[in-house]
């Protein structure tokens, strides 16, 4: 069932306040969820007032400033800094993205940074990301054969089916698409949310996978596959520009297809 | 460290629904209108049926403005209703997918609606 409001104990109070240094001229205001388990209080939104001018461009140069120069205890994952990674999945002025490819420069008035939406929250920025990953296995995402596979030499493919898989490859596993669906905030238990399904069909559109049928015997479920809605979030949130929705329609249509 | 007081990070709070969010929760809320509507529909044949007298209660309630009003609305919701479903059956065939294709119809699904309300009303009263 549906949870529009947060439960007590994730309701966001008032933070502290860090003032801009005194010289600083082109300061700019950030807003970030902190909670800290060890406290027993709810999470708050602390503001920081940032000097750009020391600052790299990118919303992710911002808070390792913040982590670096004022606050040490601030809490976030980050790895490549170059958008491949997929760590520093975010909710960046109220849109998943990746914080090392955001310009704070691209955002309009306070920049406020929450952790992926509607995830238990470990630390700060820091969502727990156990069930997405097992909901991600679940798909048993390799290449599965029926048939012996030689020994001695690649499978093959014509560049043609290997473009087939253009669109679907490119995906970081960031769950940025999977946590702006609100479907999937209603339903993460038993609706696979968008990234697992575009990860499905990567596996059902890859011509040297021979188990379609049992992958879509597995989806043909009304919650694992079709609490999709075409809400279409998730193609307005993937960083890498990937459309879940339309793998998820191709799947839809191969269950009708096969009937 | 126990993991049983991890708070949920906010979702509806803090998220900007794009454009094509909005439509679809707008799909459905023009859905439910929609089953008001057909209760009005439903009171005005009982109504016909049950005689003359209720008949011209049920026509006098149809004429006052509040009433009109409420038609004119529902007239919209029926009419994006409708031409949502159909965005929804080329989505259904796999068409229509690209972001900007997806804001697009969305945008046409209610200037088409607004023509559509405009184009009853005008039927209707001349």
């Amino acid at each position: 069932m549906a949870q529009f409001i947060l439960p007590p104990n994730s309701r966001i109070q008032p933070g502290a306040h860090h003032a801009a240094p005194a010289q600083a001229l082109n300061t700019r205001t950030f807003k970030v969820y902190r909670w800290e388990p060890d406290k027993g209080e709810n999470p708050r939104l602390d503001t920081y007032e940032l000097d750009l001018d020391s600052c790299g461009p990118m919303v992710l140069d911002a808070l390792v400033k913040i982590k670096n120069d004022i606050d040490p205890t601030l809490t976030f994952r980050r790895s490549c800094r170059e958008g491949i990674c997929g760590s520093c999945a975010m909710n960046i002025d109220g849109r998943n993205t990746l914080a090392c490819t955001q310009a704070i420069d691209d955002i309009d008035g306070d920049v406020r940074i929450y952790p992926l939406p509607s995830m238990r929250v470990v630390k700060d920025l820091v969502p727990d990301m156990t069930h997405f990953y097992a909901q991600y296995a679940s798909i048993r995402p390799w290449i599965r054969k029926q048939s012996p596979t030689p020994p001695d030499q690649e499978q093959l493919q014509s560049p043609e089916d290997r473009e087939a898989l253009d669109g679907l490859y490119e995906c970081i596993l960031c769950a940025c698409c999977q946590t702006s669906c609100p479907s999937y905030w209603w339903n993460p238990d038993r609706y696979l949310g968008p990234a697992v399904l575009l990860q499905a069909y990567r596996w059902i559109a890859d011509s040297r996978d021979e188990d379609t049928g049992a992958r879509l015997d597995d989806l043909d479920d009304a919650f694992k596959l079709y609490r999709c809605h075409t809400i279409m979030n998730c193609a307005s949130a993937c960083p890498k520009g990937l459309n879940p929705a339309k793998a998820i329609a191709e799947i839809k249509r191969l269950m009708v297809a096969r009937q | 460290m126990s993991s049983d007081n991890r708070p949920l990070s906010p979702h509806l709070q803090v998220y900007r629904l794009p454009f094509t969010a909005l439509t679809s929760i707008s799909h459905r809320i023009s859905g439910v209108l929609l089953a008001g509507g057909a209760l009005m529909l439903v009171y005005w044949v009982v109504a016909t049926a049950a005689g003359p007298t209720s008949y011209a209660l049920a026509s006098s309630i149809f004429a006052s403005w509040p009433v009109q009003l409420l038609m004119l609305l529902w007239t919209f919701v029926l009419f994006y209703h409708l031409c949502n479903g159909i965005r929804h059956l080329f989505w259904d065939a796999g068409y229509g997918f690209e972001l900007q294709t997806a804001q697009r119809s969305g945008q046409a699904v209610i200037v088409g609606a607004a023509l559509l309300t405009g184009l009853a009303w005008f039927i209707a009263l001349v």
